[in-house]
């Protein structure tokens, strides 16, 4: 469960999904930071998703998905902190309630076969085609990442497809009507 | 207002902003124009080393001696390759360091030009914090910062690579006062704890039967003040106190409730009352695998508050029950007005029962030994100069190996800021450099290092700037001929089988000194060692002291790799049982 090369004691760690999201300065390096302290300390990323969310003050949101022990991820959020362009670091799941999504797009080797099928998967899923030049099949789907696996498990018993996906984004859902920000 | 400066006049003016009063350094290609303006003021004084490695231990040697940060000025590629280990060093002892490398100008960065590397690439994981400086308007403000991060909260390394064209162009420097560091950036550390805390804490400190404090190398950084607070709130409550290897001074080592040091090379009855206590109070240590031992049997049935300034320390490998993140200047003032405040006392009769087994233990003399041959003992050695040299202020670095611990067991340190050694990291060759660093700082007093042939060797060229500068350090070779700590956990636990920690070749120490044009002595008799210690300590130059040891001798009390603080081999004759001693194997 930690970092020393001696056993401990704990007899059965619970390992819990856990969606940290961090607010950092957007300069050089930051994020070289953040998942050099993850791979440097042995932590998992299971995802991971940067984006600058406030232009003014260059601010950027990472949203990061790890799994572990309360310990590891406590000790997680605790080595984030020690970042310097690092302003704040949240857990979701501690926080209680979140939403979370995510975006998928996805191309499909279609024939005249497996076309009309598909094209019911896809709108039974609420996956929306999206239009190119090249006229190819590309589709996109955004929501939780249980709806996507299972677009995808389903999509892909009828048709080859290449998919990216973007990792789940989350905002705490928690009434912040008095507070600022 | 002020006439627009170069990158590099604006270096040299943040330095002196600051207060720097010595930098170390190395010059080459890429920060020739911090060293052209270096050439032209008179402030600041430069220490040239002979390897950039021995410029950041110097650093950290004057920064441990002193309190003040240590700077060093190196170039790119090599120059910044070669403090990689001073830094890790510094990040691991938390040491304040700020790190100036020349980076090749901004057109050839990725271009893999001459002498380039991605220093802040590799020395991310190994600084609180780094930089590389774009633009030469930013430079005074990164400096400033830099400063305040190195120094701020639990201290550090910080770097600032700069490219050589950012220090010929030309901008404008800002003041120190004027510059306004984001709060964030700064870690906001909780200086003062959380009084609810700081309430249960001496409740359970009242209430203690058998408590002893574990005293760690926070209580030095957080300043000679706070070391003088834990020292009065040890003999307020009378509990015995044991020390880290971080932490010796801060407690003096004759102080009656002092256990001495604890840990693998630490006295039997430290260890042994860490066991056994009820109620463990870590004051500015972190549960470091050195102190600990195995996890699953360290200190089983004790209740422990836990106070540092980085909240990443605590739970991170021993869970604890109350965690107190505070500066504890701050923290122990708050101590005694909560313990003044609700009349506590100490339950006096179960302390005199807990004194009465501590005294039990030290009966062991765990650090016993026989000087009866006329072969010196290191442990006689140490003793002898501890002996010869406390009535004088004296810093002690060291390198690391069985003479690090025998000086760690056998040098008695009154005062915090003393005794400057390489713990978390381990590095050999930290010695020498850092007592030129300290001699630096204190060009009046007695700076030794205390030191093996072998780690000795990974810093020898330091010898030509201790002398070239003057400093009259003296080295103290403890000369078994071995990398004795090497041999040591071979015998233990790869029977015997010394690959490769004998050192055949060594060099002539004595004529090794005089060819630096430095003094060299050597005792290989017991009636010896007296006459080379006071020749030693006596000569204004700097000396190097070959001290002829028993080859043999290994460091004693031990708990071996995967044992428990009640586990402890005194001798060579005690063996570890054999499912630990296997266990034990795979670790460090």
């Amino acid at each position: 469960m930690n970092q020393s090369v001696y056993n401990t004691p704990n007899t059965k760690p619970e390992i819990n999904r856990h969606i940290l999201t961090v607010l950092v300065d957007n300069e050089p390096g930051v994020l070289a930071r953040v998942i050099g302290m993850f791979s440097g300390r042995g932590y998992n990323i299971d995802s991971l998703n940067v984006a600058e969310v406030n232009n003014n003050n260059h601010l950027s949101r990472i949203t990061i998905v790890t799994h572990g022990t309360k310990e590891v991820v406590q000790q997680i959020q605790s080595q984030l902190m020690r970042i310097v362009p690092v302003h704040s670091v949240i857990n979701l799941d501690k926080e209680g309630r979140s939403v979370e999504a995510e975006v998928a797009l996805i191309y499909m080797f279609l024939n005249d076969e497996n076309k009309k099928e598909a094209y019911q998967i896809c709108d039974f899923f609420r996956a929306r085609k999206i239009e190119n030049e090249n006229n190819t099949i590309i589709f996109e789907i955004a929501g939780a990442s249980e709806r996507i696996n299972t677009f995808i498990k389903d999509i892909s018993k009828i048709a080859l497809i290449e998919i990216v996906r973007s990792g789940p984004v989350a905002i705490s859902s928690i009434n912040k009507n008095n507070k600022e920000e | 207002m002020s006439e627009p400066l170069t990158g590099a006049e604006i270096v040299l003016k943040s330095l002196s902003d600051q207060g720097v009063e010595v930098i170390f350094g190395y010059p080459g290609g890429a920060v020739l124009p911090i060293y052209d303006s270096l050439f032209k003021q008179n402030s600041i004084r430069h220490i040239l080393v002979r390897q950039e490695g021995g410029a950041i231990h110097a650093a950290e040697g004057y920064a441990r001696s002193t309190g003040k940060i240590g700077v060093v000025l190196v170039t790119s590629g090599p120059g910044a390759t070669n403090v990689v280990t001073g830094l890790t060093d510094a990040m691991m002892d938390s040491v304040p360091i700020v790190c100036i490398t020349g980076q090749v100008p901004q057109h050839l960065i990725g271009s893999d030009a001459f002498q380039e590397c991605d220093t802040t690439g590799i020395t991310r994981p190994c600084t609180k914090h780094n930089y590389l400086v774009k633009d030469v308007n930013k430079l005074s403000s990164v400096f400033h910062e830099a400063f305040a991060i190195a120094n701020n909260g639990r201290p550090g390394p910080v770097l600032i690579d700069i490219p050589k064209d950012v220090q010929f162009a030309t901008g404008k420097y800002e003041n120190k006062e004027k510059n306004l560091i984001p709060k964030h950036r700064l870690f906001e550390p909780q200086v003062k704890a959380n009084e609810k805390s700081i309430e249960d804490a001496v409740k359970l400190i009242a209430n203690a039967e058998k408590p002893i404090f574990y005293i760690g190398g926070g209580c030095i950084n957080s300043g000679v003040e706070a070391s003088n607070l834990v020292t009065q709130f040890v003999e307020e409550t009378n509990f015995p106190a044991t020390m880290t290897l971080m932490g010796l001074g801060v407690l003096p080592s004759s102080h009656k409730n002092s256990l001495g040091m604890l840990g693998m090379h630490g006295m039997y009855e430290a260890n042994m009352a860490m066991h056994d206590c009820d109620v463990m109070i870590n004051i500015g240590a972190r549960f470091d695998d050195r102190v600990t031992g195995r996890l699953d049997s360290f200190s089983p049935n004790s209740k422990k508050i836990h106070i540092d300034i980085d909240a990443s320390n605590i739970n991170k490998t021993i869970n604890v029950d109350i965690p107190i993140i505070g500066d504890i200047k701050s923290v122990m003032k708050q101590f005694f007005s909560s313990w003044e405040k609700n009349q506590f006392k100490v339950k006096k009769n179960n302390l005199d029962i807990w004194w009465n087994q501590i005294n039990e233990w030290k009966k062991i003399d765990c650090l016993g030994f026989e000087q009866n041959d006329s072969i010196i003992k290191p442990q006689h050695a140490i003793k002898r100069l501890y002996e010869l040299t406390k009535d004088r202020k004296t810093f002690i670095t060291t390198e690391v190996g069985q003479h690090q611990m025998w000086a760690a067991q056998y040098y008695k340190f009154e005062k915090p800021n003393r005794w400057l050694t390489s713990g978390g990291l381990g590095t050999m060759g930290y010695g020498l450099p850092a007592a030129i660093g300290a001699q630096v700082a204190n060009p009046k007093d007695l700076v030794i290092d205390i030191a093996g042939d072998a780690s000795i060797l990974m810093n020898i060229q330091e010898m030509s700037t201790a002398v070239q500068h003057r400093l009259p350090v003296k080295i103290f070779i403890l000369n078994n001929e071995y990398m004795g700590m090497v041999r040591q956990w071979q015998e233990l636990l790869h029977g015997g089988r010394y690959s490769e920690s004998y050192t055949d070749s060594l060099p002539d120490f004595v004529k090794l000194a005089e060819s630096f044009k430095a003094k060299g002595l050597r005792a290989k008799k017991v009636d010896e060692l007296d006459d080379v210690i006071k020749e030693m300590i006596n000569s204004e130059e700097t000396v190097i002291a070959d001290i002829w040891i028993n080859k043999e001798e290994n460091c004693f009390p031990m708990i071996q790799s995967g044992s428990a603080h009640n586990e402890m081999l005194l001798n060579k004759e005690q063996k570890q049982d054999k499912k630990s001693a296997e266990k034990g194997k795979v670790l460090v």
